[in-house]
């Protein structure tokens, strides 16, 4: 990918970045994110990987990113401003270790003989026809237990966020949600709006 | 075009970012986020890597671990549902039933 | 170089162009077919200076809907509510209309258009991953809704909010399934190449359309696609009788406005996408490259202009057909109450797909690729 259109990139997704850890608000937090996210996909698709980059768009913008909104208004967090400060001896060690850390990764990469892109790569490079052959030929036993794992998620999921005691308070007129959708918040959302919204 | 060596060198940045934001800040959330946020940088080395290679493994483990990656964004929400629940806070620092 | 640059450039000016005024008249037409259906007039008043009165035609109500409205629209007062998330607030709306119009970018529009020595292919963006990409940018409108609602810092429009974006992402599994079959059974995910697959006849005079390869899908996505779009009876979200306005409450003005081009720009792009996988997108029946050749066995040579010209036109005219098909159903059907519409998704429609991919995948490897 041309070096403008890289450091463009570059720059937009350690700004979206830094927004994430030093916002206030967490609804701008997940915001900032969503926009750093979209960014490394569109980084994987300038490195040939067209369909992971979609693949990250569609699943981690376009689910994940909602399911943490769903959360957050769920538990209807207040922005962080009124909270006592907290250990600011933890908060400056860690981020002087983290720019240490960013050093010392950076010295090391850098420090390889500047690896050139391979210019010829086969039409179908990134192709969803190619990762799939991999997924059904070498990665075959990983994408079986994944389906496992995926399952026992949704069910863990359900398990740990649904109310036992089927508490609904009667101030907004949310109506039971027969079949809510199987995500964490979606179970509660009717017990749980409410429940904040009257505290 | 750009050196592989360069998109390294962001991952390595966006990683540390990440380590970051685990550390400054008390809000669970927000520090599940700077998980994530350390999850794609690493999905965006192996990307670079996988075309400096010239392999598409790069590109299947980063789909493993996008997928993962959702199953364990639903638990650990769930998880934050629970103990909101129970102790009416979303503050690391208030969660310390468990320390000296 | 640059005549590609340009090229495109006039491919993307075209289609936006295109898809904000049929946006307009589709609006038109809502008005004035809804006024047809409840046995009223609609409106009929709005004209420039009295030209319409003064030479004697009847007013259709074109000034008020493509004039007057949006004038006034535009020109409201544009206020923030109190304790409102003001940058949200102004964000929300245009997140909302940007995912919808980007993805008529890969709106296959026409066959090949041969001017001098360029061949330019008449779809704005040539991805071959079309279809994912559609998927994925269907996938960000949630956000709009989501924040419009937040951002509002009202109840109401936070529950509206909630119940549309619950219901958006429900939906968007149906639709994903229903793609998924139609992505199996043309073996490519290139919008432009599902077209062509659909030249050809059977037995001689049946169009190869998609419509008779996946009869269940195109109706999943029909609903699927009303549901996204949150048209009735998918409305709750909007809920007129109940929650005022829903998730765009406290929006007037220009914001408002551009919630409710979402609208009718999302309509036009699932009727797009019905275009493309199952009615054969810009193929007129029985028209090839070279011209006409009828089933009788009479031909009809054209030159290259007029037939793209003709398959422009062609999809486009089933675009608008569509459209107008929706618009029908809204004005028809009730509403589905929230837990009708959540079982009508999640019970009905996903594990429909399932049986569907399932049954095409099996088809498609027995009968070794149609």
């Amino acid at each position: 990918m041309p070096p403008l259109v890289f450091a463009f990139l570059a720059a937009l997704a350690i700004i979206a970045s830094l927004g994430v850890i030093l916002q206030r608000n967490p609804v701008h937090c997940v915001l900032s994110f969503a926009l750093a996210l979209t960014d490394i996909g569109v980084l994987f698709m300038g490195l040939g990987a067209v369909t992971v980059g979609f693949l990250q768009i569609v699943v981690y913008v376009g689910a994940i990113m909602v399911l943490f909104l769903f959360v957050i208004w769920l538990l209807n967090t207040q922005a962080d401003a009124l909270k006592p400060r907290g250990n600011l001896g933890i908060k400056f060690a860690g981020a002087i270790g983290a720019a240490v850390l960013a050093a010392e990764l950076f010295v090391t990469f850098s420090s390889y003989p500047r690896m050139r892109e391979i210019r010829t790569m086969p039409p179908d490079f990134g192709s969803i026809a190619s990762v799939a052959r991999m997924l059904f030929s070498d990665y075959l036993v990983a994408f079986e237990v994944t389906s496992l794992l995926l399952l026992a998620s949704i069910v863990g999921a359900i398990a740990l966020a649904r109310t036992t005691t089927g508490a609904a308070s009667p101030a907004l007129p949310v109506t039971g949600g027969g079949d809510a959708p199987a995500g964490a918040p979606g179970a509660s959302i009717a017990s749980g709006a409410p429940a904040r919204e009257s505290a | 075009m750009t050196p592989i060596s360069y998109f390294m060198a962001l991952s390595a940045i966006l990683f540390a970012i990440g380590v970051a934001g685990v550390m400054i800040r008390r809000n669970v959330i927000v520090m599940f986020l700077s998980i994530e946020l350390m999850l794609n940088a690493v999905n965006l080395a192996f990307v670079a890597l996988g075309r400096r290679m010239g392999s598409m493994d790069g590109q299947v483990i980063v789909f493993f671990v996008i997928t993962v990656a959702a199953a364990e964004a639903a638990v650990g929400l769930a998880l934050i549902v629970a103990v909101f629940r129970n102790r009416e806070t979303v503050n690391a620092d208030e969660l310390n039933l468990l320390r000296w | 170089m640059t005549i590609e640059l340009l090229i495109g450039a006039i491919k993307a000016i075209v289609i936006v162009v295109l898809v904000l005024g049929l946006t307009t008249m589709m609006l038109w037409f809502e008005r004035k077919g809804s006024a047809l259906i409840q046995d009223r007039i609609g409106a009929n008043r709005a004209d420039i200076f009295g030209i319409g009165k003064r030479l004697g035609l009847p007013n259709f109500g074109f000034i008020n809907t493509v004039l007057a409205d949006p004038i006034k629209m535009f020109t409201k007062e544009d206020f923030v509510p109190d304790g409102a998330d003001r940058a949200l607030h102004a964000l929300a709306p245009f997140l909302a209309l940007f995912p919808v119009i980007i993805t008529f970018a890969v709106a296959p529009m026409g066959d090949i258009l041969r001017i001098g020595r360029y061949n330019i292919d008449l779809q704005p963006a040539n991805l071959n991953v079309a279809a994912l990409y559609v998927l994925a940018t269907i996938g960000i409108g949630v956000y709009g809704i989501a924040l419009g609602g937040w951002a509002s810092n009202n109840r109401w429009a936070m529950l509206g909010a909630i119940r549309a974006s619950a219901q958006m992402i429900s939906y968007e599994i149906a639709m994903g399934l229903a793609i998924i079959a139609v992505v199996v059974t043309y073996g490519t995910l290139d919008l432009q190449a599902m077209c062509r697959i659909q030249g050809g006849v059977w037995f001689g005079w049946l169009p190869r359309w998609g419509i008779l390869l996946q009869p269940v899908s195109f109706v999943m996505l029909l609903i699927a696609g009303m549901a996204e779009s949150k048209r009735v009876p998918f409305d709750l979200p909007e809920g007129e009788s109940e929650l005022v306005a829903g998730y765009f409450t406290e929006y007037s003005g220009g914001k408002q406005a551009v919630f409710m081009m979402t609208d009718f720009a999302e309509v036009l792009l699932v009727a797009v996408l019905i275009t493309t996988f199952f009615f054969g997108g810009w193929q007129v029946p029985w028209l090839y490259r070279d011209g006409f050749h009828f089933p009788g066995g009479a031909h009809l040579l054209m030159p290259n202009l007029i037939v793209a010209l003709l398959e422009f036109v062609a999809f486009w005219v089933k675009v608008v057909i569509f459209s107008c098909f929706q618009i029908l159903i809204r004005w028809t059907l009730p509403r589905l109450r929230y837990d009708q519409l959540m079982r009508l998704g999640w019970k009905g429609l996903v594990p429909l797909g399932l049986i569907n991919l399932v049954v095409t995948a099996f088809v498609v490897v027995v009968a070794g690729g149609k």
